[in-house]
């Protein structure tokens, strides 16, 4: 109830100092997002209890919603202003692969927060070619090559090997195939002819939305996957699963979820944008304060039944700085979620190349593309006009602090290489990176003659 | 006295109120040993079996252990019943201080500026269960109403004409077998390229669900209704041929009265198979009613999730069976009327 008095008290002061409406005419003050059940939605969930959105004359609606596929659908047909998404989705909606329609976002919502679970049967398999420490504990993080032997004596006894991701744009998928890639797991690519990406795979990847995964896990149509909180812990605490390595450890403070509409939404509600990214950047700063002081109040809010609904432990496990690999291995994770520091919720442009070399790398985008066409693709979608414009007007407002903004990036993030397998990222090169990729396409490959050179 | 139980004995029992005529009975002085029977049969019974159902369902649940923990028994299903009410007090309670709220910021934005726009926005916090029954229940209303106004002048049609039945015989037959979850799709994708409209009256994820109850719910009043105007005896057709009635006075006059008790045997049937199908529409198309509480809660995967989707198994049976009851006592009422 602590946040209600605080949210009362932020109420009346901006009553009597009445800031809030004079500078933003908006065009629309009743919205209604989507977002899917995953911890990462939290800065919506935040916005709207802790009144927020209210502050900047919004009334919205939170709607969950049932796939990443309906609420990408519902965004593009109008009935969703907005959405919590994937970061390949804004991407991939306007270059065209799965969905057609032009998506934009002016606000990344977290870093980090995914992991990879294999079943236990697995796990038991895995575990003699996992590096153990001199306290008879797993070393981390764990590599797929430890996996490897495992996918290959499931491969010889004529066994598929399945593993479960989110959709085909998200992140988890990204991360998935990275790992497996870095351990030498060929994880198949797309083309026109296979839109499952599974040509040429060891490991057969496929589409489960995020809160069924413990359960297919279960039922043993797939040995292992990759998604978000809480959906990795609830496996190792209900004992159907073993979550072997975090995305954190696959790529140190890599960018997560968006806050996603369409171009059309954002032109004709310009101001209305704008205040609904300054109620978001709050909520994120909310999350992010006084070292993660926030976390257990915002895991009471998530664990209720409207928002991710899953038991406050289980949400608790991630959003409080641990993560929970096997059953009492709980180690210290402190930036498993990410929702402010390190400019996380900036928009760059270099996160938005980074998605679609890997899009190119798995082979949705079929063909070679100038590094010029990565840039001018990141910016129709990536909008950090919008950020700035709400970041400045919450400094103004006092409710912000100038340093916590990088005013001045031209939104590429210094050359980054905190990945699993030692790669430089630099997104001002993206054809120089895919190149640097041992297991991908590159240079002029199609997915075609890719898979006539594996197969000879 | 006599008299008077009988006369209501027949209503008693369409409501499933028949145990109250042996008391009623005993009452009046009637033979005892007799009525304790028929109360033994028409209530006893009845409490006995739930009582076994209830004890055999709360010791197979203990035993089985799902990941979202234990299946949860009577016990469980009773305390999430009355959580859900309590949440939905709790919800009241929001939407009043989210009204208070809004009433102040109005009043404060009218004091700075009397010339300002203000106007009272909607509760923007999440339906509670009791709304999402409400939700539920106007969509298959709306469903089947539409459903009632294709099905009863086709049925009508078909059956007056053999040339007409002939014709679309094949069709229902073809369609009437159709989940709705193969509908649904179709629908979305026709709802939104034909429903375009910038302030919609209603929400799209509602006509998807309203018109995918239609889709499957028309074909046993179709089909009834049809039969009953074909089964009506040809000596009443002749009659109103004899008069020389026009067609319309013809149909209303004497087909359907005639037709009306098997047309309402269609229309039970459909509201039933609307109700039934409509869970499933909900889920896929997010229609806030009762389908999407359970896929929510499905998705949820706390420990209390199973609980809170048995209380809505419950709250589906019992909506359907009273649904099913009140659609009987219709039929009853013009039925007698119609053969008076």
């Amino acid at each position: 109830m602590g946040y209600a008095h605080a949210f009362v008290a932020t109420l009346s002061l901006a009553v009597a100092t009445s800031g809030w409406s004079e500078e933003l005419q908006l065009e629309q003050d009743e919205l209604r997002f989507g977002f899917i059940k995953l911890t990462d939605m939290a800065p919506l969930a935040v916005a709207y209890e802790l009144g927020y959105f209210e502050d900047e004359g919004l009334f919205v609606t939170l709607e969950p919603q049932a796939n990443w596929k309906v609420l990408l659908d519902r965004v593009i047909t109008g009935e969703l202003d907005g959405a919590h998404m994937l970061a390949g989705q804004p991407l991939g909606a306007t270059i065209g692969f799965g969905t057609d329609a032009h998506i934009v976002t002016s606000f990344s919502m977290d870093l980090n927060g995914n992991g990879i679970t294999v079943s236990n049967e697995v796990w038991r398999a895995m575990k003699p070619h996992v590096p153990m420490g001199a306290d008879g504990k797993p070393l981390h993080p764990i590599k797929a090559d430890a996996l490897k032997p495992v996918v290959e004596s499931y491969r010889a006894a004529g066994k598929p090997f399945n593993m479960g991701m989110v959709f085909p744009v998200s992140t988890h998928n990204y991360e998935l195939r990275y790992w497996l890639a870095a351990g030498g797991i060929h994880p198949g690519y797309y083309s026109s002819a296979d839109v499952n990406g599974q040509s040429g795979a060891d490991v057969l990847l496929s589409v489960t939305p995020p809160p069924q995964m413990p359960a297919t896990l279960e039922a043993g149509t797939i040995y292992g996957y990759s998604v978000g909180e809480p959906w990795n812990q609830q496996a190792v605490i209900k004992g159907i699963g073993v979550p072997v390595i975090t995305d954190y450890e696959i790529w140190r403070n890599n960018p997560e979820k968006v806050f996603g509409v369409t171009e059309g939404w954002a032109k004709a509600n310009p101001n209305t944008h704008v205040a609904v990214v300054k109620a978001l950047i709050r909520a994120a700063m909310w999350l992010d304060a006084n070292a993660n002081a926030n976390r257990s109040a915002a895991v009471e809010i998530l664990a209720r039944s409207e928002y991710v609904g899953a038991d406050a432990a289980v949400i608790a496990n991630s959003m409080t700085g641990t993560f929970e690999y096997e059953r009492g291995d709980k180690r210290s994770v402190p930036d498993f979620n990410v929702f402010f520091r390190y400019y996380a919720t900036y928009p760059y442009y270099s996160d938005a190349i980074w998605y679609l070399t890997q899009m190119r790398r798995w082979g949705q985008i079929g063909e070679q593309k100038t590094d010029e066409w990565y840039a001018a693709t990141a910016k129709s979608v990536y909008r950090p006009e919008v950020y700035l414009k709400a970041a400045r007007l919450l400094v103004e407002e006092g409710l912000a602090n100038e340093q916590d903004f990088p005013w001045t990036t031209d939104g590429y993030r210094a050359p980054q290489s905190e990945f699993i397998d030692g790669v430089v990222y630099d997104g001002r090169l993206p054809n120089a990176y895919l190149e640097s990729l041992a297991i991908g396409l590159k240079g002029t490959d199609t997915p075609a003659s890719r898979e006539l050179v594996s197969a000879e | 006295m006599q008299m008077l139980i009988n006369r209501v004995n027949p209503y008693l029992a369409l409501l499933g109120l028949g145990w109250l005529v042996p008391i009623m009975k005993i009452a009046s002085g009637e033979n005892l040993a007799q009525q304790l029977r028929d109360l033994w049969q028409q209530l006893g019974v009845p409490l006995l079996a739930i009582g076994l159902f209830l004890a055999v369902w709360g010791g197979i649940a203990a035993r089985i252990d799902t990941s979202l923990g234990g299946v949860p028994g009577p016990a469980a299903v009773w305390h999430e019943a009355q959580n859900l009410v309590v949440e939905h007090q709790a919800e009241r309670e929001r939407r009043a201080e989210f009204y208070a709220r809004q009433e102040a910021r109005n009043a404060a934005a009218l004091a700075e500026n009397p010339a300002a726009e203000v106007r009272v926005r909607r509760y923007t916090g999440k339906p509670t269960y009791l709304d999402q029954i409400l939700t539920s229940l106007a969509t298959v209303f709306t469903g089947f109403l539409l459903g009632t106004l294709v099905a009863v002048p086709l049925g009508v049609l078909a059956g007056l004409s053999k040339t007409v039945n002939a014709a679309i015989n094949p069709l229902v037959q073809i369609f009437k077998p159709v989940s709705p979850l193969a509908w649904l799709p179709i629908v979305t994708m026709v709802v939104s390229a034909v429903y375009v409209s910038s302030e919609p009256l209603l929400q799209k994820s509602f006509v998807n669900s309203a018109i995918t109850v239609t889709l499957c719910s028309l074909w046993p009043a179709l089909i009834n209704t049809s039969l009953g105007v074909a089964s009506i005896d040809k000596d009443l057709m002749n009659v109103g041929r004899v008069l020389q009635l026009g067609w319309f006075t013809q149909v209303f006059k004497i087909v359907l009265p005639s037709a009306l008790p098997l047309i309402f045997t269609g229309l039970r049937l459909s509201l039933g198979v609307g109700w039934m199908v409509l869970i499933a529409a909900e889920m896929l198309a997010q229609n806030p009613g009762l389908g999407k509480f359970v896929w929510d809660e499905f998705q949820n995967g706390s420990s209390e999730s199973l609980a809170r989707i048995l209380v809505a198994v419950f709250t589906i049976g019992i909506i359907g069976f009273l649904l099913d009851r009140i659609m009987l006592a219709l039929q009853a009422a013009f039925t007698y009327s119609a053969n008076r």
